[in-house]
Formats: C-alpha cells, structure tokens, sequence
C-alpha cells in the first residue's frame, strides 16, 4: 500500500504545522524557566522584593505557556508513529530510546516539580521552592539536549549499522549516536535561540509598560526597570554569541551537509572564490537564482573564512537529492537579518546605557516592542531552513521522506489535518489573548500570590485552591 | 532464540504494561473529574474539583508519553503499526486532551462568566471524549489489528465496531468512578456527598460493564477463548481474579456506605489492575493481536538494553518524588470564604 503524493505531502505540512506551533512553547519555556530560576535566586540572594515580585508574574505566564507544550508536545510523541510509522520502524530503535531517556530525565522531573513551583510557595520553604524551580529549569533543558540529539541524529547520522535483512537502523554506539557530528553546535544555537526568545518578549513587555505609563504621565515603576534592564543586557550579550554560535553551525552544516549549504545560499555551481547572494530567487527548474544582487568573494568569506574558498553549488547533486532552495534561501535569510536587527539594538542599549539614558529612550522603548516576536520568528526561520534543508530525507542521505510515511489513506489524512489546523488557531489563538491580557498588567509590588515568609504549615483548609487562585489573580 | 532475546522483550512488556498501567490510574483520575463535569454544574465545587488536581495532572500525562516512548524504544514494530492502524481514534484523543489541559489554566484566567463556562465546557468534553477514544483505542487492538509482514494493511476504520464502542462506553464510566473516588478522598462536606453519590451509581454500572467485557472479549477471536479454557494456568488464574473482584465489590460498597474516605478510590483501582490483569492474560504474548508477539514486535537487543539500564535506574527515582510531590499536596481541598 503506496500512500500518494498528496497524502505524502499533506503529512508533511501536518508535521511542519504541528511541529512549529509546539516548537514556541517549549523555547518560551527553557527561556523563561532560566529567567525565574534567576529571578527567585537573586530574591534570595539580595532580600529585593522587586525580585519576588518580577518571579510573581512571570510564574503565571509560565504556568500557561508550559501548559500549551506540554498539550502540543504529547501530539508530537505519537505523531512519529501515526503519520510517519515506517520512519519508526526502520530508525525506531535509535531514536525510541533517546525519547525515552528524554521521558525519563526531563518530562518527568519538569512535570513533577512544576506543582511545587506553581503552587507551594506559601506550601513549602524557600529553599525547597528554589530547588523545585532550578529542578524544572534544569528539566527544560535536559528535555533540550534529548531531542536535539535525536534530531541531530537525524541530520547527521552516526554510530549505527543496516540491518541487511529487514534494512532498520541499528544501533552500534550508543556515544556516537548522541553526540553526533551536529550536535554540539544545534544544542547551542537552540540554547541560546530559546534565551534570546525570551528576553526579547520580556524586554518588549517592560518597553509597553513604559510607553503606556509615559503617556499616561505616570512614573515608570521599578519592577518595569528591572525587567527593561535584565532583557537588554541579555539581548547585548546573547545576540552576539548567537551569531557565533550560528556561524559554526553553518560551518559544521558545509561539512556534513553541503547541499543544504547550497540550497540556502542559492548557489548553483561549485565554485571559489563565490560570491555572496544577498538577493534572488531562486528557480528550481531553470537552475538559476534570478534577479541576484551578489557581493563578490563574501560566499567564500562567510562560509570557508577564506576568500577563494569552494563554495558547493545545487548542480553537484543529482535533482532529485536537492533540498527546496527558494524556501531555504529565504528562512535563512530572515533569520540572520532578525539576528542582524538583535545585535544592533543590543548595542544600543548598550551605548545608551553606559550613558545613563536605558530608561528614556523612547526610540529604543518602541525599537524593543517591535521586536517582541523577532525570537520566535528567527527561530521558527532557522527550524525551517535545517528541516526543509534536510529534504528529501528523515535520516540524511540514509532513509528518504518518501519512505517513512504512514501507509495512512488519504481521507484520513485530510480529516486530521483540518481538525489540527482548527483546534490549533482556536485553542492556542484563544492562549495568545490570555497572555496578551495577563502581559497588558504591570507586575507590581501588589502582586498576587501566596506570601513566602508565612509558608503554611497546616495544608488543610488553605490548601492549593486558594494558591492557586492566588497565583492566577482571581483574588476578589 | 538465546535467553537474552526470550527474556528482554518479557521484561519489557512487563514495564510497558505497568507503565500503561500506571498512566491509566493517575490520568484515569483526572480525566475523571472532567467527566464528571458533566454531573456537576456548581461553579464553586467545580473550582475545587479542578484545584484537586492542578498540581499534578501534567505528572499524571507524562506517564503516556512514557508509554508511547517505550513502544518505540523497545517495540518499535508494535509502535509503528498501532499507531496508523489506530490513526482517528488517537488523533481525536489528542486534540480533546489539547482542550482538557489547557482548560486548567484557560478557566481560571477567563475573563468573563461565559468564558468560564466555555473552558469548563472544553474540560468536560475533552476528558469525556479523550477517555471514550483511550477505550476505543483499547476496544480496536483487542478487536485485533490486520498486518501483512509486520506492517499495517487494514483500512482506516477496522477499529469501529460495537466492541470498541462499548470498551470506550466502559472506560467512561471507569474513569469516572477513579475521579469520583478522588473526589471523596481529597474533598470534604456538600462535594463529598455528591462523589459517594456518584460512586455508588459509577461503581454499580462498571461492576456490569466489567461483565460484559470479559465475557465479550473471549468471544471476539477464538485464539482468546482457547487460551481461557486450554490452559489449566489461565483457569485458575479466571477463578482467582473473579473471587478478588467480588471481594473488592463488597469493601467498595461497604465503605460507601461507613463514611471512609480512602477505601473507594483504592477499590476502583483494584477494579482496574484486575480488569487489565484479565485483559493482558488474554492477549498474552501478542503486543499486536492476533498476529505479532511481544518477541516478533521487539526492537533490537542493543536498544533494549540501553533504555533498561536507564529505566531501573530512573524509574524508581521518578517513583519516589513523584509520591514526595503528591504528599506536598496532600490533605482535604476546600474552597475558601471570599474566593467565589
């Protein structure tokens, strides 16, 4: 039973869909876990109430987001199997068990503490509540490192035999299988992504605040401050890094995946010295990017640090092993701008700083607004460009997409594509609305919230109801 | 076959069926109380319901995840036929638990009475409707899965038939009674009342739902009714399981009627662990009735292996903070004056 193109197709746009809407809340989770892991440490550490209440009511954007990963995540988990079972199949002996491992020390230890995080506060001592938040935060990030193992297994394959009878992959080092040629350098470029993403809608929540409050003649309060500052520090230093990071993924992809290269870069013949394509479009079939506005010898900068370097081009590939390059060329590219835009309003809110001017900038305050999503967009960008890349394989060069797909029908196919699309815009349409309501408060030292220095000794009668009301700020 | 490769696969049914096992009592719970929304329109006792399990449902789904990553990582071939052959009735189990577990933190941040009453609505119905497809999910592998050399040849419906709709009808009622048990040992006074209310009626129509499967299940393939009554093992093992399934029936409703608070929920779960007792005994040793056993459906040695080493290391760790989480929550959930 050979499932058609278009069901092939249609389970690929339900992966990408299902995959790219999850993707934000786990990012937003690593993210913003790591920040109130912060937030509450420097609490303890300082005494500042400023700090407690920054942790307040960022916790309660936590519980949210978490929430709508961990719905869309367990999607993810069977989706493996429903539309991609002969990929489960053949590859299901190396990445089942990296899932499990994921399961067993990451969902686990976040699941299990983030009841304690979410409501024990009043429950709890300080210390205990402090761990439970560094547990969860930790969870987040060994989640992380798991499955861009597996991914990066995917990418570029390694420690594993072909079973010569049924052709499954076999699994020969379980060391190798891991810490595979990509890895390193997708955990953190993702890393850094997920810290990135959050600082940026953090930065963007404090620069609404005091947009709204200058405007309302009202003075800007410290907990807005606070959040203003940390953001932009971050943005400063991680930005940056990020390019770094991002600049030896790229060389690391030359090495292990040139036709990837080749297809984001519109380059169609092998050549050095290249020069660098800022614009074009390319055309799959006329083998040619038109319209291209090139800067000689740059391609061989970017991508071999030398200016004569070689640079691979599409033709070295036979047509039906090339990757998508107008899709490619474009995702990369909004990327880097984006990474281009955070750089610069990193330095500039370092440059303002240093001249003790951060908190009055109105420029720099709606310059950080609009870029609120710049993060997850880049980061759905750089997700699209390794994923489209990778095509037209699941396990590079090994196992093609074509090969992987469920033997499910058509009409099945269509049916769960439209209840995806539908319950994914209303339900997580209606998320974005909540958090756009919760973000539109200021955090303010009337944070709700159970009071830490009283934890509760008798659970009874004042038990997570009210916490948990507490926490969600339905106090009346 | 060395004894490596007899032994593993067994110990690793083994785990998946406890997993499994374990998946269904902590989420059956939850799902539960969104059942019995249904039954419950107060919106103060619906509140309390809700904070019952707040804190833990997330710890209670992850055991499904663990589920399915143990199909791939230790029966990869069970894994991927399952999943197509299963493709609508999981899917639908996805989406409605997207509505139950966003509903926890949708409702307390809605803004208004209707939007309250929209979520409250999207956790009755997600949990109803993710509970109805686990048993159809359940009713369809029992039913038996058509595969040619280990893989999915059967047509996108072969799981809808009245078995299936009945298994998914049972565990209805089931989870029920697991949420309404919760509900008597987490809650006190006017909400009390209502689940040993509810658990008496839950109790009574699961006790016949019970019945009917394991009389129904042995007549769907007569591979099920020859283990029953070839193997002298499985006969005693009928007998014992029946006469432990009337004990636990007399202390159900015996403590419903003396005001314990505990008793029901541990018998509803002693009704699970020997109706999944009953059913695995059946399908034994096929991961994938009627055709695939546990040792064909195996994934390599080497992939068992690894996940073992990490599985009996971690497994009792997760255990032992899990329960630590549980008792930080532990004690009777009230709702408070001023909080209405």
């Amino acid at each position: 039973m050979v499932p058609d193109a278009t069901a092939l197709m249609l389970a690929r746009i339900q992966f990408a869909f299902t995959v790219g809407f999850h993707i934000i809340f786990p990012a937003f989770s690593i993210g913003l876990a790591a920040y109130l892991a912060v937030l509450e440490g420097l609490w303890l550490k300082t005494g500042r109430n400023v700090y407690l209440h920054l942790f307040k009511y960022w916790i309660k954007i936590f519980a949210l987001v978490f929430g709508m990963g961990v719905v869309s995540g367990l999607v993810m988990a069977y989706e493996f199997g429903t539309n991609w079972s002969l990929f489960s199949q053949k590859a299901g002996a190396i990445t089942g068990p990296l899932l499990g491992y994921e399961v067993l020390t990451a969902f686990f230890l976040e699941a299990g503490f983030l009841g304690i995080m979410l409501f024990g506060l009043g429950r709890v001592g300080k210390g205990l509540h402090f761990l439970a938040t560094c547990l969860v935060s930790i969870g987040t990030l060994i989640s992380m490192t798991w499955i861009l193992a597996s991914n990066s297994w995917m990418q570029t394959p390694a420690g594993y035999s072909i079973d010569p009878k049924t052709g499954h992959f076999l699994p020969k080092s379980w060391f190798e299988v891991i810490f595979n040629p990509s890895f390193p350098y997708r955990l953190v470029h993702m890393g850094m992504a997920a810290f990135i993403c959050v600082a940026f809608v953090v930065g963007a929540t404090a620069a609404f605040h005091m947009l709204r409050d200058r405007k309302n003649g009202k003075p800007v309060t410290e907990p807005v401050r606070v959040m203003f500052s940390m953001a932009l520090w971050m943005a400063a230093i991680a930005a940056p890094f990020q390019l770094l990071a991002g600049d030896m993924h790229g060389l690391n992809t030359l090495k292990y995946q040139p036709a990837k290269i080749a297809a984001m870069e519109g380059d169609w013949e092998s050549e050095g010295p290249a020069s660098e394509i800022l614009f074009g479009i390319p055309n799959m079939k006329t083998e040619r990017t038109d319209y291209a506005i090139k800067i000689p010898y740059a391609g061989s900068l970017i991508l071999t640090h030398s200016l004569n370097g070689k640079v691979p081009g599409l033709k070295d590939y036979p047509k039906d092993q090339r990757p998508p390059s107008p899709i490619l060329f474009f995702s990369f590219r909004i990327m880097v701008g984006l990474g281009g835009l955070m750089i610069l309003l990193g330095l500039w809110s370092l440059f303002l700083r240093f001249r003790g001017q951060l908190y009055n900038n109105k420029a720099l305050q709606w310059a950080t607004l609009l870029m609120a999503p710049s993060g997850f967009i880049a980061l759905l960008c750089g997700w699209v460009t390794t994923e489209v890349g990778r095509q037209p394989y699941t396990v590079y060069g090994l196992l093609r997409t074509s090969d992987s797909v469920s033997p499910v029908m058509l009409p099945s196919m269509i049916f769960s594509m439209t209840a995806f699309v539908i319950v994914y815009f209303f339900v997580f349409g209606a998320g974005m609305l909540i958090l756009f309501r919760m973000l539109s408060h200021q955090p303010s030292s009337h944070e709700k919230g159970a009071d830490p220095e009283n934890p509760l000794q008798n659970s009874h009668a004042k038990g997570a109801t009210r916490l948990a009301q507490d926490l969600s700020g339905k106090r009346s | 076959m060395t004894a490596t490769e007899y032994w593993l696969p067994v110990v690793w049914a083994c785990l998946a069926a406890v997993g499994i096992l374990i998946y269904v009592v902590l989420d059956g719970f939850d799902l539960g109380i969104g059942i019995l929304f249904a039954t419950q329109k107060d919106e103060e006792h619906r509140d309390v319901m809700m904070n019952t399990i707040a804190p833990v449902w997330d710890g209670n789904e992850t055991w499904m995840v663990f589920g399915g990553a143990v199909l791939l990582g230790a029966f990869q071939t069970a894994y991927s036929v399952i999943l197509p052959a299963l493709y609508l009735p999981l899917i639908m189990m996805l989406l409605a638990l997207i509505f139950r577990g966003v509903a926890f933190e949708f409702r307390v941040h809605a803004h208004n009475k209707a939007a309250r009453c929209l979520w409250g609505a999207a956790f009755m119905g997600g949990s109803t409707l993710a509970t109805f497809c686990q048993g159809m999910v359940l009713g369809g592998l029992l039913q038996g899965i058509k595969t040619t050399g280990h893989h999915f040849t059967g047509s996108a419906l072969d799981w809808l038939n009245p078995f299936s709709i009945f298994c998914g009808f049972a565990l209805v009622v089931g989870y029920g009674l697991l949420g309404a048990g919760w509900l008597i040992w987490r809650t006190e006074g006017e909400l009390q009342a209502y689940a040993r209310r509810a658990a008496r009626c839950l109790g009574s129509l699961l006790l016949v739902c019970i019945a009917i499967v394991a009389v129904w299940t042995p007549m769907l393939r007569s591979t099920y009714l020859n283990t029953w009554t070839n193997s002298s093992s499985h006969a005693v093992a009928a007998v014992v399981l029946a006469v432990l399934a009337v004990l636990v029936s007399v202390v159900f409703f015996r403590s419903l009627k003396s005001g314990k608070d505990r008793t029901p929920f541990l018998c509803a779960l002693g009704w699970f662990i020997l109706s999944y007792i009953g059913l695995a005994l059946s399908a034994w040793p096929y991961i994938v009735p009627p055709y695939i056993t546990i040792w064909q459906a195996s994934s390599p040695v080497t992939s068992q292996t690894f996940l073992l080493v990490g599985t009996v290391i971690l497994l009792p760790l997760v255990l032992a903070y899990t329960i630590y989480c549980y008792k930080i929550f532990h004690g009777k959930v009230t709702s408070n004056d001023g909080y209405h």
